[in-house]
């Protein structure tokens, strides 16, 4: 496959940034998305320019690390996966393929498509998390859990944390990812001690972090490659509506 | 000669942990708040340990290359997790999970932490849930549990195909609520670089900033390497891109033994390679073994035809369908251990059997399944695998089989640690995957996510207090001591060698030579002239490295192609010392075969007369022939056998 790229190529957070346009030819459509960007930047190396810079770590779309607008698109055209499990015979060849990093406030960029994503982890220092200490948990079938709770703890807990929420919405809202926190521990007994108190906390920080509100249009469930529900929005909104009215 | 004195409790072995616990020193709570512990790495391992021991009290400074600590590669471990619970009633116990752990690792690790991690094993399965992680459920709302295999009981508890990341979130969590209330200072995209030393133990580190490119130092009372796994040596790994083995390669520069690195695990379920571009390989959980059946043409032409793309597998007759597993091991079948049908597909592919178009792969198929439980049964099961499979073959696996080929997963060797996890360097700790300590030559599945857990939650917080007990008397020291001076200058030197080469090729071309020279010769199966030709070559291609690399970029900026370039450094030391270790070990065990030490019927032969100890290598200089020192292992509770799965 031949294709044009146009990528956002930005040195560091306080510099300009531009897109600059680069060519590649004979690509393997059997190649994932992050391998021909691989190719690209052999190709850099070797001519004397630096590689572009993106985050990428497991590679088969669990770890979060990898995430860029492409096409407009976060994590591009393929549902439910993450870039590095996107494969190159979704595009034609002779396509035009734009690549940029995500754009929020909350997730200043470092360079190129790198950007800072560390507001994800001060959320859940928000009490997204149980308070229990190694050593004083009871034995593990002494609370029963109905299944189809446990079942959609699960589905909410399947976050990875790559901020495609964030990147898809036009307000830059965490309420997905923030929701998808609440829900799961809400739903699960050993969880729901704290719940009111953690949907409270982490919605105050997610605004002091400079995360937009959300308007419920749904672009951040569209998005998410691991297919997080906007009913985990409407969870995380009894949990925090019940603690506002009763504190 | 390395001190290898392993510290086994006394007692019969079901009661050496209680009595360690019973003797051991602690440090009270006011001293606590006074010691620094760094912790490198934030897997299940590093992040367990770090919130433990933040929760104790103590003072913890937390490190990973990442950029958040949840991005750990533990996230991708998708089976599950072993305990002893018992609670399918099916006859299990400590000691059988001690026993099949023992078994499963060839009989090469050492008993005392075996039973320690059975022992604990339980108390991880409550922890977890008591944190919020979502295990799977029955409808009685009791935990579900599966089997695995080399296990005759289901003892393994799982959150669907993604039980590592569950598990390493609610670590993770826990973590973040030590970070917030002041316990831990967690420090990310920082890479460890080097190991401080003071009088002979382990002071500190040095870290690199991978935004800002400086250096840094970092003093504590002691210093815990849960940096995971150095699969990555072979380039081409389940592993992900960033892991490496650093930080405990400078251990071992520094004096710390490494023991046993030619013990690496082949996963048999791996999505085959496709090209000269890949980067990594996928894994497909074991689990699919349970119900697919696998097998190559019985006739070389029909395969020829097959990699050529003349025929699929559709057009093979099932009178001309080889399902060698079977076959060889009529009794486990296509449920071997992971080595044995690791060694199978590759015996099958190298005499000219295997298909896909490079020949180096084996079908899993699924039609019998299909046809005897429903699409919709299996889809259950396996829904996301056989979407995950699609998304990157683009092949539907409900209609055509899998291909798979076995790739490097996971690293049984590391650092040599005594029972107190302590390596041979005063105050310098070693968990999880970056040790060596408890699954022998061969680690069952389902065991990894258990160890990391068990050395982090309930192992270290005990026995590092043996040690900081007796430093509770010094001060918080200042980094401004000439052992971090030249520490800091070492490192700096060496990244501005690295940036200065300027040569021709870049850091992947060296790094895929690499993987290429051990993939062929310190892989699934070794022989001694191919070790003895692999020596040869990773000391001839470290030269190449050295005058020839080409890193491009800045030494003080976010430069990735620098970080790899520290990386491959290390692995191509560690390529030549697994080598060495490998020509040494003159028998075949779990996943070290050797070519010239099999049965007749092409089974692995130990040899327990004279190979039953722990190689623990030292270091004597990067082009020196490093020492062995031998720890013989002592088999007390279980009588030594071979394996049979037959």
């Amino acid at each position: 496959m031949d294709l044009k790229l146009k990528i956002w190529r930005q040195k560091n957070a306080s510099s300009r940034g531009r897109f600059v346009d680069y060519e590649l030819t004979d690509i393997s459509p059997d190649s994932s998305f992050l391998e021909m960007l691989d190719v690209l930047n052999e190709i850099l190396i070797k001519t004397g320019e630096e590689p572009v810079v993106f985050d990428h770590d497991c590679r088969e779309g669990i770890c979060g690390a990898c995430g860029m607008y492409i096409n407009g698109r976060p994590h591009g055209p393929d549902d439910l996966i993450t870039v590095c499990q996107l494969h190159m015979r979704k595009f034609k060849s002779g396509d035009t393929i734009v690549i940029e990093p995500w754009r929020a406030r909350a997730f200043p960029i470092i360079k190129d498509l790198t950007v800072d994503r560390s507001a994800l982890d001060i959320l859940i220092q928000e009490n997204g998390y149980v308070s229990v200490n190694t050593g004083n948990a009871p034995d593990a079938n002494a609370i029963p859990i109905k299944k189809e709770y446990a079942e959609l703890a699960m589905d909410a807990a399947a976050c990875i944390g790559c901020g495609a929420c964030v990147a898809a919405c036009k307000n830059a809202s965490a309420m997905l990812f923030v929701s998808a926190k609440v829900s799961q521990l809400a739903l699960l007994p050993q969880g729901r001690v704290e719940a009111k108190k953690r949907a409270s906390k982490m919605v105050a920080k997610m605004d002091a972090l400079g995360f937009g509100n959300c308007t419920n249009t749904g672009a951040c469930e569209a998005e998410c490659p691991k297919g997080i529900k906007l009913t985990n929005i409407s969870r995380l909104n009894r949990e925090y509506y019940s603690s506002t009215f009763s504190s | 000669m390395a001190n290898l004195d392993s510290k086994i409790p006394e007692g019969p072995i079901e009661n050496k942990w209680s009595n360690y616990k019973s003797k051991q020193n602690l440090v009270n709570p006011a001293n606590k708040r006074k010691l620094d512990v760094i912790v490198v790495g934030t897997g299940l391992a590093g992040a367990s340990a770090a919130a433990s021991l933040a929760e104790l009290g103590f003072k913890v400074k937390a490190f990973c290359y990442q950029d958040s600590p949840r991005r750990a590669h533990s996230i991708a471990a998708q089976g599950g997790i072993n305990a002893a619970k018992n609670y399918p009633n099916d006859g299990d116990s400590i000691y059988r999970l001690f026993y099949d752990t023992v078994k499963g690792g060839d009989y090469r690790s050492r008993e005392a932490n075996v039973y320690r991690l059975a022992e604990v094993s339980n108390n991880i399965i409550d922890q977890c849930v008591a944190q919020g992680v979502p295990f799977a459920r029955e409808y009685g709302g009791m935990l579900d549990n599966r089997s695995f295999g080399g296990a005759l009981v289901s003892r393994t508890f799982y959150a669907r195909g993604q039980t590592g990341q569950q598990l390493l979130l609610g670590a993770y969590q826990a973590q973040s609520r030590q970070v917030k209330l002041g316990n831990i200072e967690m420090y990310p995209r920082q890479e460890v670089m080097n190991v401080v030393l003071i009088d002979g133990k382990a002071r500190g580190v040095i870290i690199r900033d991978a935004i800002t490119g400086e250096t840094q130092r970092h003093s504590a009372h002691a210093v815990v390497l849960a940096t995971g796994g150095y699969g990555n040596v072979f380039f081409l790994s389940t592993m992900a891109m960033g892991s490496n083995v650093s930080a405990i390669w400078q251990a071992y520069k520094k004096g710390a033994a490494f023991s046993n690195p030619c013990y690496v695990q082949i996963h048999p379920t791996c999505i085959p390679v496709h090209g000269e571009f890949q980067s990594k390989l996928t894994l497909m959980s074991e689990s699919l073994r349970n119900d697919g059946r696998i097998w190559v043409p019985k006739q070389k032409e029909d395969a020829l035809r097959i990699q050529k793309g003349e025929i699929t597998a559709e057009d093979i007759p099932e009178e001309g369908r080889d399902y060698y597993l079977e076959r060889r091991y009529p009794a486990f079948g296509n449920l071997v251990p992971r080595d044995v049908a690791s060694r199978a597909a590759k015996e099958r592919c190298d005499a000219g059997f295997g298909v896909g178009t490079t020949g180096l792969a084996v079908f899993l198929d699924f039609k019998d399944s299909l046809e005897r439980l429903g699409k919709d049964t299996i889809e259950a099961k396996y829904g996301n695998l056989f979407q995950m499979y699609e998304k990157i073959n683009d092949f539907n696996p409900y209609k055509t089989p899998m291909m798979i080929y076995p790739a490097i997963h996971y690293t049984m060797g590391g650092l040599w640690v005594d029972y107190e996890l302590q390596t041979t360097i005063s105050g310098l700790f070693a968990v999880g995957e970056a040790n060596f300590s408890d699954h022998g030559a061969n680690r069952l599945g389902a065991s990894a996510l258990m160890q990391g857990l068990a050395d982090g939650y309930f192992v270290l917080p005990y026995t590092i207090q043996s040690y900081l007990a007796d430093e509770i008397n010094t001060p918080r020291f200042s980094t401004d001591g000439e052992e971090f001076e030249q520490a800091e200058k070492e490192t700096k030197e060496n990244l501005e060698k690295l940036m200065s080469i300027k040569g021709n090729y870049s850091v992947d071309t060296f790094h895929k030579r690499l993987g290429k020279i051990m993939w062929e010769n310190v892989g699934m199966e070794r022989n001694k002239a191919g070790l003895q030709k692999a020596i040869t070559e990773i000391q001839q291609l470290r030269k190449e490295f050295w005058v020839d690399l080409l890193v491009p970029g800045e030494l003080n900026d976010l430069n990735p192609e620098l970080q790899k370039a520290t990386r491959v450094a290390d692995f191509l030391e560690l390529g030549e010392l697994m080598a060495r270790d490998a020509l040494n070990r003159e028998e075949s065990c779990g996943g070290h075969f050797r070519e010239e030490f099999q049965t007749k019927e092409g089974e692995a032969l130990r040899n327990d007369k004279d190979f039953a100890y722990v190689a623990a290598w030292e270091f004597t200089g990067v082009d020196k022939e490093p020492a062995l020192t031998k720890e013989q292992l002592k088999f007390e509770a279980i009588e030594l056998k071979q394996r049979n799965y037959k």
